[in-house]
C-alpha cells in the first residue's frame, strides 16, 4: 500500500480514505483503497476504465457504501449513506452527465433539492442574492434566468459548479469535467478551478485526460484494476510516467504516419453532395453536407459532439434517409429515395462501426458469440436456410476474440459484462473482419483505456494501408489528429473547414468546432 | 451494505427454480391465510386440490387438459414478448381460430377422411389466429397504434363478432342454443384414450386429447425459432433494441408484424384443443379466459418454453384441483379459487422480483468473490 506523498499533518487533509474495499457480486472494483487529499488542493484520479474511478467517487457522493474502510472528511470520521450525508458533509459532485431539468432556469435548478422554505418564491429570492455572491466571488458568472437547456455545455457545467457551491461544498468532484467541452471551454473550467482553489476550495478532478492532470492538478493518484498504485506530486511526474503506471506496462509512443502510398488520384470511396437531413420541426441536423474520401485515406471528422456527425454516420450507413442531396459511396450512388438499406450497405462492401455501441453496436443482453453476428446473421456461412449455424458463429467470435484482444475471451459471455473497451474491440474485429472497401467509424475510442485504444488506432491504420476509404467521427481532437490524413470540422450541420492532417493543430481545430476561426453567418432554421 | 442486486448474475437453477418456487410458496402461504380468516383449514383444502388435480387418471387427464390450453397461449405471450410486444389478445385470437376451424369443418367435414381434416383444421386455427393478431400488428407497425389497446379491443370485437355469427349465421337449424352443428367424428382430434387404447393403455374419459402433444412440439418449434434461426436472432434483436436492429438490417415493423402472426397463430390452436378436441362444435366463449391466464403463464415461466410447460402444469392444478375443492369444501366458493390464482398472478407475476435481492444477498454470503460466470444464452 502506497502513502501519500504530502507530509501534512491529519488536520491539513480535506478527505482521507483508508483501507476502502468495495465488491459488486463477484466483482472486486475498489480494494484496499488508501487516499489522502490536502486541503485546497487539486487532486487528480487517472485510471482506465473500468480501474474503479467512478466506484469510488460513488462511495464517496454515497450513492454504494463500501464494504470494509473509513472515510474522514475535514478530519472527523463521516458515515456517508446517501448523497444527502455527503452533501452535509461539505461534498459537490459534478457528473460527467449534468443533472439538470433542461426546462428549467438557472436558478430554480440550483434550488431544486436544497429549499429551505415551503413556498418557491422565498426560495428563489434568497437564491438569487446568494449566487450574486458565489458569482463575484468565484468569478462564475451567469444569467440565472436562462432555461438550463439552452445553455452551451460549458455554461451548463458551470450552473452545476454552482449548485455544489450554493450547497456549501468545500470539497468538489469533477467525473470527467472536460469529455463535453471544446478545448476553448475546457479552458475556462480550468481558470474557474483554479480560483475555486485559491479560495480554499479542495477539488477532485477525476480524467482519464493526462494532459490535464500535468496542466491543473497538484498531486495525482492513479488507480489500476481497483487498486490505488501509485500517488505522485504533479510537478515531479510525466504524462509518460502516469500512462504507465495505468496500464501497468511501458507504452509506446505511436505517431501514425501518413499514408505515403496515397497517390493523389486514389479513386474515391465516398463522394458526398450536398446532403441535407431535417427533423420533423424543419430545422436542419445536416445542412449541405460535401466531402470526399478517398480510397488509402483516413478522413477525420472533428466537431463538439451534436453538430452533425452523427446523422452524417446514420446517413451514410442507410439508416436514415437524406432530405435532399446525393452521395456515392463505394460505387453505388444514393439519394433521399434510392438508399440503400444497412443490410445492403453490408453487401455493398460498406461497414460501420456506430457512436452509440451500446445502442447498437451490440445487444447487452446476448452473449458475445451472438453480438459477433449482429448485421450478418444472412450471411450464408452463418445461416443454413435460416437454422443459425452456432459452431461457426462461436468459432468466428473465439477468432474474433482472438485477433482483437478481447478479455475474457468467452464467447458465452453477456454482451454487457465486457468493458466498454472490449466491447468496441468486439465491434470493430466483427466489422474489419468482413475487410470493407468503405468504413464509417463514430467514436472508436470513446471510453475507452489507454491499451485498447492503441490497439484500435493500429488497426484502423491496418485497414486504410490496405486501401479502404475510413471516414472517422470523433470528438477527441487527439485522435483526429493522430489518425486523419485530412481533417473536416462540422458546426451546426455544416462543413465549416477543412485542413490538411499534417498541418492541423488543435487550437484551430478548436477555434473551428467553435465557429470561431472565421466569421460565419447564422445558420438560417 | 446497499448492492445492485439487479446486476449480480444468478446461476440458472437459482434464477429459474428457486425463486419461483419461494414465490409459490408465498402465494401459498396468502392464500392459507386467507383460509384460516374463513374457517378452512389451509392444509386440509390443500390436500384437496393437489388430490382433486393429480390423484387419479381421471383428476389428470382434466389437468393436463387444461395445462394444454395454458401453453399454447402461454407460447402465444412468450413469443410477442421476446419481440417486445405484449400480446393481450390472445382470447380474440383463440376465439376467431375456433371460428377458422369450424368453418373449415363445416364446409369439408362431410368430404373429406381424418388424415386430411385435422391437419386443414390445426392449420386453419393457426391462420385465423395468426390473421385476427396480424390486424393489431400491422396497426402498430405502420400506424403507430398501441398493440396493448388494439389486441385488447379485438378481444371484444372478436367476441361480438362470434355471437352475431353463432346467432344468425352458423347456428344449427331449428336449434335454439347459439352453436353450430356438431361436426362429423372425422373431424375430431383423437382423444388421450382413443390414442393410447391400441397400445393396451387404458385411460378413463376425460377431454384430454393429442392437442396436448400439438402443445409439446409448438413448445420445441417455438425454442428452435427463438433461439436457433435467424429469424428469431432477428425477433430478438429487436426486442431488446430497436436501433441495433435497425443497424443490423433487420426491420423492425416485419419483425412486429411477423411476432404478432406467430403469437396469433399459437393462440388460434387453443381451437384445435376446445372445438376439435372436446366440444366438436363451435359454441360461444370457448376461450373462456385462456388466453389472459396465458399472460401469467409466460410471466411466470420466464418466456421461456421449458418454464411455461411448467407453469402450465401448475395453472392446470390450480384450475382441476380448484374446482374440486370448490365441490368438495362448502365454504370455498368458485371465486375463492380464482382469488388463489390471483395471488399466485400477483406473486409469480407482478411481484415475481420482490424475493430476488434477498436471494442475491444470500447467495453472495454463502459464494464469495470469483470471476464472472458465463452468461445463458
Amino acid at each position: 500500500m502506497s502513502t501519500s506523498v504530502s507530509g501534512t499533518g491529519a488536520g491539513d487533509l480535506a478527505l482521507e480514505l483508508k483501507g476502502i474495499t468495495k465488491r459488486f457480486g463477484a466483482v472486486v472494483a475498489n480494494r484496499d483503497i488508501s487516499l489522502s487529499v490536502r486541503r485546497g488542493a487539486i487532486h487528480g484520479i487517472v485510471g482506465e476504465n473500468g480501474a474503479g474511478k467512478s466506484t469510488l467517487m460513488s462511495i464517496l457522493y454515497g450513492f454504494y457504501q463500501a464494504d470494509e474502510g473509513d472515510i474522514s472528511v475535514g478530519g472527523k470520521p463521516a458515515r456517508i449513506n446517501s448523497s444527502r450525508d455527503a452533501i452535509a458533509a461539505g461534498i459537490g459532485m459534478v457528473h460527467q452527465h449534468f443533472m439538470l431539468v433542461d426546462t428549467f432556469t438557472v436558478l430554480e435548478n440550483i434550488v431544486l433539492g436544497a429549499e429551505s422554505h415551503a413556498l418557491l418564491e422565498p426560495n428563489i429570492r434568497a437564491a438569487r442574492a446568494e449566487l450574486a455572491r458565489l458569482a463575484d466571488e468565484y468569478g462564475l458568472s451567469i444569467d440565472v434566468d436562462a432555461l438550463a437547456g439552452d445553455l452551451p455545455v460549458g455554461e451548463q457545467q458551470r450552473v452545476e459548479i454552482l449548485k455544489a457551491l450554493y450547497r456549501h461544498a468545500d470539497l468538489l468532484i469533477l467525473d470527467e469535467p472536460t469529455g463535453v467541452l471544446t478545448p476553448q471551454e475546457a479552458d475556462q473550467l480550468f481558470r474557474v478551478l483554479r480560483s475555486l482553489k485559491e479560495r480554499g476550495v479542495t477539488v477532485i478532478l477525476i480524467t482519464h485526460k493526462l494532459r490535464e492532470i500535468m496542466d491543473i492538478t497538484d498531486e495525482v493518484s492513479v488507480l489500476r484494476l481497483g487498486e490505488m498504485v501509485a500517488h505522485r506530486k504533479t510537478d515531479s511526474t510525466s504524462m509518460q510516467e502516469l500512462a504507465e503506471l495505468m496500464v501497468g506496462r511501458a507504452l509506446d509512443s505511436t505517431d501514425y504516419s501518413r499514408n505515403e502510398a496515397l497517390r493523389a488520384d486514389a479513386s474515391t470511396g465516398i463522394d458526398v453532395q450536398d446532403l441535407v437531413l431535417e427533423r420533423d420541426n424543419g430545422t436542419r441536423r445536416l445542412d449541405g453536407v460535401s466531402l470526399t474520401v478517398r480510397r488509402g485515406e483516413i478522413l477525420g471528422v472533428a466537431g463538439v459532439a451534436g453538430n452533425g456527425q452523427s446523422a452524417l454516420l446514420d446517413v451514410l450507413s442507410g439508416m436514415t434517409a437524406p432530405t435532399s442531396g446525393r452521395f456515392v459511396i463505394n460505387g453505388r450512388e444514393a439519394g433521399p429515395d434510392d438508399l440503400p438499406s444497412p443490410s445492403e450497405m453490408r453487401d455493398l462492401r460498406i461497414n460501420h462501426v456506430p457512436e452509440d455501441r451500446l445502442k447498437l453496436g451490440l445487444v447487452k443482453a446476448f452473449s458475445a458469440a451472438e453480438s459477433s453476428l449482429l448485421g450478418y446473421q444472412r450471411a450464408e456461412r452463418f445461416n443454413w436456410r435460416g437454422v443459425l449455424r452456432l459452431k461457426s458463429i462461436r468459432r468466428l467470435c473465439a477468432s474474433l476474440m482472438a485477433d482483437f484482444d478481447v478479455r475474457p475471451a468467452d464467447p458465452r459471455l453477456r454482451s454487457a459484462s465486457f468493458s466498454g473497451g472490449n466491447q468496441q474491440k468486439l465491434i470493430l474485429a466483427r466489422e474489419l473482419d468482413k475487410s470493407p472497401d468503405v468504413l464509417l467509424v463514430g467514436q472508436p475510442t470513446r471510453g475507452v483505456d489507454i491499451g485498447a485504444i492503441e490497439l484500435i488506432h493500429e488497426k484502423l491504420v491496418e485497414m486504410r494501408d490496405a486501401g479502404c476509404a475510413i471516414l472517422l467521427v470523433s470528438v477527441e481532437l487527439d485522435e483526429i489528429l493522430s489518425l486523419s490524413d485530412r481533417i473536416v470540422v462540422m458546426y451546426e450541420g455544416r462543413v465549416v473547414g477543412e485542413v490538411d492532417g499534417k498541418e492541423a493543430d488543435k487550437t484551430t481545430l478548436g477555434l473551428m468546432m467553435a465557429n470561431a476561426h472565421q466569421p460565419q453567418q447564422a445558420v438560417a432554421s | 451494505m446497499s448492492i445492485n442486486t439487479a446486476s449480480v448474475p444468478l446461476p440458472a437453477w437459482l434464477e429459474v427454480v428457486v425463486i419461483p418456487i419461494l414465490n409459490l410458496l408465498m402465494a401459498l402461504f396468502s392464500a392459507g391465510l386467507i383460509m384460516l380468516a374463513i374457517g378452512v383449514n389451509p392444509l386440509e383444502a390443500l390436500g384437496f386440490m393437489i388430490q382433486g388435480a393429480l390423484g387419479d387418471d381421471y383428476a389428470l387427464g382434466y389437468t393436463l387438459y387444461y395445462t394444454t390450453n395454458f401453453i399454447f397461449t402461454g407460447l402465444a405471450v412468450a413469443i410477442a414478448f421476446h419481440a417486445s410486444l405484449f400480446n393481450i389478445g390472445g382470447e380474440g385470437q383463440a376465439y376467431i381460430g375456433g371460428l377458422g376451424v369450424a368453418l373449415v369443418f363445416l364446409l369439408l367435414d362431410r368430404y373429406l377422411p381424418a388424415v386430411l381434416l385435422v391437419p386443414l383444421g390445426i392449420a386453419a386455427a393457426a391462420l385465423f389466429g395468426a390473421a385476427w393478431a396480424f390486424i393489431p400488428g400491422w396497426l402498430q407497425a405502420y400506424r403507430g397504434s398501441h398493440i396493448v389497446i388494439t389486441t385488447i379491443m379485438f378481444n371484444f370485437i372478436a367476441a361480438s363478432l362470434m355471437v352475431y355469427l353463432l346467432v344468425n349465421v352458423l347456428i344449427q337449424p331449428g336449434q335454439m342454443s347459439p352453436e353450430s352443428r356438431a361436426f362429423e367424428p372425422a373431424a375430431w382430434m383423437p382423444s388421450m384414450k382413443a390414442a393410447l387404447a391400441p397400445f393396451g393403455i387404458d385411460l378413463v374419459s376425460t377431454p384430454l386429447n393429442l392437442s396436448l402433444v400439438l402443445a409439446l412440439v409448438c413448445c420445441v418449434l417455438v425454442w428452435f425459432y427463438i433461439w436457433r434461426t435467424r429469424w428469431g436472432y432477428e425477433l430478438r434483436t429487436a426486442g431488446f433494441s430497436e436501433p441495433a436492429a435497425r443497424y443490423a438490417g433487420i426491420r423492425p415493423r416485419g419483425v412486429i408484424v411477423t411476432a404478432m402472426c406467430l403469437s396469433g397463430a399459437l393462440a388460434g390452436l387453443v381451437a384445435v384443443n376446445e372445438i376439435m378436441g372436446v366440444h366438436h362444435r363451435l359454441l360461444l366463449n370457448f376461450p373462456a379466459g385462456y388466453g389472459f391466464t396465458g399472460i401469467a403463464v409466460s410471466l411466470m415461466g420466464r418466456n421461456h418454453p421449458i418454464g411455461i410447460v411448467v407453469a402450465s402444469l401448475l395453472f392446470g392444478v390450480l384450475y382441476q384441483g380448484g374446482a374440486e375443492l370448490a365441490f368438495e369444501i362448502p365454504g370455498i366458493t368458485r371465486e375463492m379459487v380464482v382469488a388463489i390464482q390471483g395471488l399466485i398472478i400477483l406473486f409469480s407475476g407482478a411481484l415475481a422480483l420482490m424475493l430476488r435481492p434477498l436471494v442475491v444477498r444470500l447467495y453472495l454470503r454463502v459464494k464469495p468473490v470469483e470471476s464472472l460466470g458465463p452468461a445463458t444464452a
